[in-house]
């Protein structure tokens, strides 16, 4: 057995609680960075808000919101430059806004409309662009991770300096293409990080469902390289983190697994109802040891930002959300035409015949 | 013009397109040093090296998913699947993920993954080693489904395919692999897909096949032809598109319609291409259109000769609907 201080088992935290922060072990970061996550991971929580809202009234079919995991997203996001892929699961739309999606872009996906550069295809909720190499996802759990690893292959077969990360929820770890994705990247010695938000939930499914082993990190040992488990809602240990795995891959060092360990605070989805099977105490407990606010406490401290520009940014994430919502809805929907695009290159004869209803 | 058998026109046409294109990758089971177990990569690793010619773990879930991944990236990859009855643990990767990536990200994000994969029965593999799951594919909208025949076609539908921009499944009938044998071209050219050919002019009945079937109902036509029979044959080379007006255009000219295939009868690609005619052909018709097929039942090992379609049971599928 490994000791418990192995970095798979134990777990990483340089911000405490409280925002509290051994000034040794911060990451040299430009203060303008750590505002920028700061800003993306407000961002998140104005959009999960609104979006939420918007969904209990019926002006969108679908959410699923990224409350308590804030710091997972954004600090893994932001070691990645604009060269590198991320291939995300269900709750990093807030790394593709940080990565440089227009809020217009990802609200016309959420109403399906005309503007949806989807065109519609997909329920909400599962942006992407090419423009910022965020990868459009599927709904389907761990099918992402393959894909992942081959985007990383493609970038070490052009000999590119370039680097996949390939995100996932504890459930995901149960599925084939986990074990798939995982094993070829350390086979092959590939330039992805794998971030695992372990958020203790999959649907109903809490994480001891899903694995016996002590942590989740621990299987990248398994695979031939390094897992490391960090406290999740630490914005300074998920970033270091994920900066030292990806300059690990960047310099040829092959893949790392990283796992956040988190709480979703929140439903699955706008579909679930999480009261009818946890004890929402424990919830309580982790809204306790929320994301945001340890990282403001410790902003606050440095004095990289204060409470007056805290209370802008809030207020200017809220305008501009509520701004592409109010332009966004009164968009129509796609073209019908639109229905049998992006099928193939080209439109099939077979097609242009069956939407006439020939 | 050389003489080739299906694996080396396989070959071939591979060598071409990685010559002509550093995007062309090639990734299996045994495709590296081995050259392949059907030889079919053979010659590739000595000649690109071991980083476009890759031998992978054993997974087809990752060969595919990874091969979606490299495709996302800009690569041209062309993966084999050892034999089709392995293709399951990549259908996830297939149906949801390479099939749906263009629509899903409204042409974004397109995956032109080329999958070889040789399918069929008639070496004695018993239910792993001979099945035929086109029909799988073929219901699934955003791939392509391509069965040569014989070496020309192969050579020329797999050099379409790898410049293509869509998905394709690429399914090699690996019964006349080497027995099939044919003049094939030196050097470049294409044969474009979602075009049949008429095999053999006829007036009396059409016989729809692809794949191997083809060489039997060749046979079986040869056979009736001698009693003075007179079938139209179309190899289908593609199912999906499928070349609906040649269909068409045969049947009514010929009134009377025999599919054949090896896969299973109920579902089967045989069932579409029947629908097709009742719906757009039934007036024409001057006798019930009949399938030859595998039987329903999964594909036996001693007994493989009376499941697959014999020359046999497709030449009197053709007596029977003509004299109907």
């Amino acid at each position: 057995m490994l000791s418990q201080d192995h970095p798979a088992l134990a777990i990483d935290q340089i911000l405490d609680e409280k925002g509290i922060a051994d000034p040794a072990r911060v990451p040299r970061v430009p203060p303008a960075e750590w505002v920028k996550m700061y800003q993306g991971m407000v961002r998140i929580r104005v959009m999960d808000e609104r979006f939420m809202a918007l969904q209990r009234q019926g002006r969108i079919g679908f959410y699923g919101e990224a409350r308590g995991q804030e710091a997972a997203v954004i600090g893994t996001a932001a070691a990645l430059g604009h060269e590198d892929w991320l291939v995300p699961a269900l709750r990093e739309a807030g790394a593709a806004l940080y990565r440089g999606l227009p809020m217009r872009t990802f609200v016309a996906q959420l109403f399906g409309n005309a503007n949806d550069v989807t065109l519609g295809h997909q329920m909400p909720c599962h942006p992407g662009t090419r423009a910022v190499r965020y990868v459009t996802m599927s709904s389907c759990v761990a099918n992402q991770l393959p894909q992942a690893a081959g985007l990383a292959w493609a970038a070490k077969i052009k000999k590119d300096s370039v680097v996949a990360m390939g995100y996932m929820g504890d459930g995901a770890t149960s599925a084939e293409d986990f074990h798939v994705a995982l094993n070829f990247s350390g086979v092959l010695r590939l330039p992805v990080v794998w971030i695992c938000q372990n958020n203790q939930w999959a649907i109903s499914s809490p994480s001891t469902v899903q694995t016996a082993s002590p942590s989740f990190a621990i299987k990248a040992l398994a695979y031939g390289f390094e897992g490391v488990r960090v406290d999740g809602n630490d914005l300074l240990a998920i970033h270091a983190a994920a900066r030292a795995a990806v300059d690990r891959a960047r310099a040829g060092g092959g893949p790392t697994l990283i796992e956040a360990v988190t709480y979703r605070v929140g439903a699955h989805t706008s579909s679930d109802d999480p009261s009818r099977y946890r004890d929402e105490r424990i919830t309580e407990a982790w809204k306790a040891k929320d994301p945001i606010a340890r990282f403001r406490n410790w902003l606050l401290q440095q004095g990289f930002i204060d409470v007056a520009s805290d209370e802008r940014l809030r207020a200017d994430l809220d305008a501009e959300v509520r701004s592409a919502i109010a332009e966004e809805e009164q968009v129509g929907p796609p073209p019908n035409h639109s229905l049998i695009e992006h099928v193939y290159a080209e439109v099939p004869r077979t097609l242009e015949h069956q939407l006439r209803g020939e | 013009m050389p003489v080739f058998n299906i694996i080396q026109a396989v070959n071939d046409a591979l060598r071409i397109e990685m010559r002509r294109d550093s995007r062309v990758v090639v990734l299996g089971e045994d495709v590296g040093k081995f050259g392949g177990v059907f030889r079919a990569t053979s010659g590739l690793f000595e000649e690109f090296g071991g980083e476009r010619v890759i031998d992978t773990p054993l997974a087809e879930a990752g060969i595919i998913g990874t091969a979606i991944g490299m495709a996302l990236y800009g690569l041209k990859p062309v993966p084999e699947i050892q034999f089709a009855d392995f293709i399951y643990p990549a259908f996830d990767q297939i149906v949801n993920e390479l099939a749906k990536f263009r629509y899903r990200s409204g042409g974004q994000y397109t995956a032109p993954v080329v999958i070889r994969t040789p399918y069929g029965g008639g070496i004695r593999g018993g239910h792993y080693h001979s099945q035929s799951p086109e029909a799988y594919f073929a219901h699934t909208p955003g791939l392509k489904v391509v069965i040569p025949s014989n070496p020309y076609d192969a050579k020329g539908l797999l050099l379409a395919a790898i410049r293509g921009e869509d998905p394709v499944i690429f399914m090699e009938p690996k019964r006349v692999y080497r027995a099939a044998k044919g003049e094939v071209p030196e050097g470049d050219y294409t044969v474009p897909i979602g075009e049949a050919k008429v095999v053999r002019e006829g007036r009396q009945v059409t016989v729809l096949c692809y794949g191997a079937m083809v060489h039997t109902v060749i046979e079986a036509a040869e056979k009736v032809a001698a009693d003075g029979f007179d079938p139209e044959i179309i190899d289908l080379r593609t199912l999906l598109p499928l070349d609906t007006e040649a269909v068409l255009t045969s049947v009514r000219k010929t009134g009377r319609a025999v599919i054949a295939h090896e896969a299973p009868k109920t579902c089967g690609y045989g069932a579409e291409l029947a629908a097709l005619i009742a719906e757009r052909a039934l007036m024409q018709l001057e006798a019930p259109i009949v399938r030859v097929t595998g039987f329903d039942t999964p594909f036996p090992y001693s007994l493989e000769n009376e499941y697959l379609p014999s020359p046999e049971r497709v030449a009197k599928a053709i007596r029977d609907t003509v004299r109907f």
